[in-house]
């Protein structure tokens, strides 16, 4: 399943981050690395983008983003 | 000895606040060649011989984003003496993902260890001497906001400075990535020693640079690439092929979770946590109201009422006629600057006519232009200031991010518009505070098409006279629309077709909620006073003293005829006969498929950038059929002296020589008298044609004020450029839409 699918407060722990290229080089370049446990902590709003708890401080991403990438629960 | 030390960090890992400690912010801010990116250079308060260099905060070396490339480049051509990279110790393991990849550059670095206060706090402790062997780098403890450890920081750094030494090769990556980097490293040598350099001189240096550039190659960085020789690049190539089949596809991927795994190890031997887990802080709690679902959007509201009343508001806290902080401020400058041109205008009154007007009209009413936005600049951009170091800043985009992403721009653009209709000069002194050139640079073009509070008086003077008839409030509020509604379009067209490229993600962080020291909150409001008045003044300066020459001379200033025939003997020529009405001529044809085609509203146009309720005062002085001194006298007689007063009247006595100014000032900008300049429909014939002029003068060309502001955020005078072009093109299309249209259907 993918980030997106995960509701607040469920956790899961990253498999892998979607195509090569600068948005996944971005995103991993944040701590979003295969193996490491990631929360969603809330969803914005207006429905997007989504908050999320990562190595111990809160990222932010869209949907869209959060689409690339999978994790397992 | 002189040494320059660099400092790097994460975002909100403090850089600002020690940058601050540092150089006591006595700094010089310039910009980096071709970017609009802050370049703040400082010196050392405690030693006069050493130099801060406060690089762009960046979460990684990559070449993605202007910042990181500076950042690197920085590091990596400009050498400094010593990299002091900042460690936020609350959020440790991401800020260590760039002290590793400083570290690889193999400059002598430090990593300043900082929030030690809450960390202590949280109960957490970090094994600083630990770390530092690991890393074989120091690692210093500090607390950046009240200077703890900063002087032993500063010792560490100056001593690896002297010892010039660089860091080890740390084991981060796996046996495949590991050859290929000593693969490339050993092309990279081989052509060191082809081009004659002896043995001696490839020193440890050149070794840890070739090192790094290797590292940078494995990752496939064109930057790096592209700067070697073409038997280089062909014999890398192989190499970065054949790492990638090992690495799944994606070396960069790899070498980002290998540097990642290598930190879990590190943390992993350092830092005792207290507790497991994620555990629920004060800072999460308040986060749970401010973006609630139900009251972020109110809570917003609220915050963004009083950031913009506290800047603007003549009704401070719905209390009638309490100015708030940043009107109050603005008149009092205002009132002691009008003081000092009238002691002036005194002392000089002895002058001949063209110097006094030069000192009172020009050079006064220039300066009093830059300084009488300074107020408003100050209080916006201390709240500004607030809102950013508390963490609201980031959740303002988080909030507003799926709106403004339909426009092509970032939630954060919400508040220079909104400051647009206050006033457009710190409106777009707060695009400073998007993250991406392509954010700034459209906010910046959009936001003077907000009605700005000089706009109204043009409003209110040509909804009075034409639609005294009609809803007024309805054509007012209709040329709010249009102003939100273009910024829109052009907004999205600019997306587009000029930033095609320029895709936009929202990977950000949510930094904690932390309490603003009033240090920086200063410091911000200070630096951006300052910054307008020395990058904007001159521009503002010059232009109202252009304008001023073009109103007040003609031909006969110099041949002699004015001074024959003005009484006072001076060579000053009336407005209707000067420069600036030949010009006015000149240009009117251009005007006419907009329905303003004559002179006069095209000299309105000029004078109104200005300032745009100059248009109103030009206009009442190019339409002076109307205010005669009779009708002056008439129409000021249904007033008693209390109201007089109000009006400006000294001692609430009617004075015929004041007349003039007050009705301009004060009963045209308000849109108090219906009768006012009928001559003008001689020229402005229709009331489309009065729409039309309306809506050219809300979109075109901004005051000289926000065009120097402007000026200031592009940073250089070709992009300004483009960008006044685009808002005069987009006035003259909008303008001539609504015209032809409105005409055909009537």
């Amino acid at each position: 399943m993918t980030l997106r699918e995960l509701n607040p407060g469920q956790e899961g722990i990253v498999t892998s981050i979607g195509q090569k290229g600068p948005l996944k080089k971005r995103i991993m370049d944040m701590g979003v690395t295969p193996g490491i446990k990631i929360k969603v902590i809330k969803v914005a709003p207006l429905g997007d983008p989504i908050e999320v708890n990562i190595r111990g401080y809160e990222l932010s991403l869209r949907k869209t983003e959060a689409e690339n990438i999978t994790v397992k629960m | 000895m002189n040494y320059t030390i660099a400092l790097a960090g994460n975002p909100n890992s403090g850089k600002t606040t020690l940058f601050n400690e540092l150089t006591g912010a006595k700094q010089h801010v310039g910009n980096w060649p071709g970017v609009t990116v802050d370049k703040k250079e400082g010196i050392y308060k405690k030693n006069k011989n050493i130099y801060i260099m406060d690089l762009p905060g960046t979460y990684s070396l990559s070449p993605y984003s202007e910042e990181e490339v500076i950042a690197r480049n920085y590091i990596v051509n400009d050498r400094p003496d010593v990299v002091i990279d900042i460690v936020d110790g609350t959020n440790i393991e991401r800020n260590l993902y760039l002290a590793l990849q400083i570290i690889e550059t193999g400059m002598p670095a430090v990593i300043a260890m900082n929030m030690m206060d809450e960390v202590e706090k949280s109960g957490n402790k970090i094994d600083c001497k630990k770390l530092s062997e690991l890393l074989g780098i120091p690692v210093v403890p500090i607390v950046a906001r009240n200077a703890r450890g900063v002087d032993e920081l500063m010792d560490a750094a100056v001593f690896a400075a002297e010892s010039y030494k660089t860091p080890k090769f740390l084991q981060v990556f796996d046996e495949n990535i590991n050859s290929a980097i000593d693969a490339i490293a050993d092309i990279l040598e081989y052509e060191h020693s082809e081009s004659g350099y002896s043995s001696a001189e490839i020193s440890e240096y050149s070794d840890s640079q070739n090192l790094w550039k290797a590292i940078k190659i494995v990752e496939n960085d064109q930057l790096v690439i592209d700067t070697l020789t073409e038997n280089q690049k062909i014999a890398v190539e192989k190499i970065i092929t054949e790492t990638e089949q090992y690495a799944d596809g994606d070396t960069e991927a790899k070498i980002a979770d290998l540097r990642y795994k290598f930190i879990s190890g590190l943390v992993k031997k350092t830092v005792i946590k207290s507790k497991t887990g994620h555990v629920e802080t004060r800072s999460d709690k308040l986060d749970k109201i401010l973006t609630n679902r139900i009251l972020a959007l109110p809570i917003f509201a609220v915050v963004m009422y009083i950031l913009f009343a506290c800047t603007f508001s003549e009704n401070f806290l719905f209390i009638d006629g309490l100015p708030s902080p940043g009107v109050w401020l603005a008149d009092v400058v205002e009132t002691a600057w009008g003081a000092l041109t009238d002691t002036v205008g005194e002392l000089i009154s002895g002058a001949s006519p063209v110097v006094y007007s030069l000192v009172v009209d020009g050079i006064f009413e220039g300066i009093g232009a830059v300084i009488g936005f300074l107020p408003l600049i100050l209080i916006l951009y201390m709240l500004i200031s607030i809102l950013e170091d508390c963490g609201y800043m980031a959740r303002i985009a988080f909030v507003m991010d799926r709106i403004f992403r339909k426009f092509g721009l970032s939630g954060k653009s919400f508040i220079p518009l909104l400051m647009g209709f206050g006033c457009g000069v710190p409106g777009i002194m707060a695009t400073r505070t998007l993250d991406t050139e392509k954010d700034r640079t459209i906010t910046t073009i959009v936001t003077t098409f907000m009605p700005c509070g000089a706009k109204i008086p043009i409003f209110a003077m040509f909804v009075s006279t034409f639609f005294a008839t009609g809803n007024k409030t309805l054509i007012t509020f209709s040329l709010y629309m249009l102003g939100i509604i273009v910024a829109i379009v052009v907004a999205l067209l600019l997306n587009k077709f000029v930033y095609k490229s320029g895709t936009s993600n929202f990977v950000m962080e949510l930094p904690r909620y932390r309490v603003p020291t009033f240090r920086s909150v200063i410091f911000h409001g200070w630096e951006k006073v300052k910054g307008f008045a020395v990058k904007a003044g001159t521009i503002i300066f010059l232009s109202t003293i252009l304008i001023w020459s073009l109103s007040n001379f003609n031909v006969d200033s110099f041949n002699g005829v004015n001074a024959a025939e003005n009484e006072d003997g001076s060579n000053l020529a009336e407005m209707d006969e000067s420069f600036l009405a030949s010009f006015g001529n000149a240009i009117a044809p251009v005007f006419k498929p907009l329905g303003f085609g004559e002179w006069k509203p095209a000299v309105g146009v000029v004078t109104g950038w200005i300032a745009k309720e100059m248009v109103v005062v030009t206009f009442a002085q190019l339409y002076d059929d109307d205010v005669t001194p009779e009708y002056l006298e008439g129409y000021f007689s249904k007033y008693d002296s209390v109201e007089l007063e109000e009006f400006g009247f000294e001692n609430g006595e009617y004075d015929p020589d004041e007349a003039f100014d007050i009705y301009s000032e004060v009963v045209l900008f308000e849109g108090a008298d219906e009768n006012a300049l009928h001559t003008m429909k001689q020229d402005i014939k229709t009331d489309i044609a009065a729409y039309s002029y309306m809506v050219f003068n809300l979109l075109c060309m901004p005051c000289f004020a926000a065009v120097g502001a402007m000026r200031r955020e592009l940073k250089t005078f070709r992009r300004t450029g483009g960008a006044v072009a685009i808002q005069m093109l987009t006035a003259y299309i909008v303008a001539f839409v609504i015209y032809q249209v409105g005409s055909f259907i009537a």
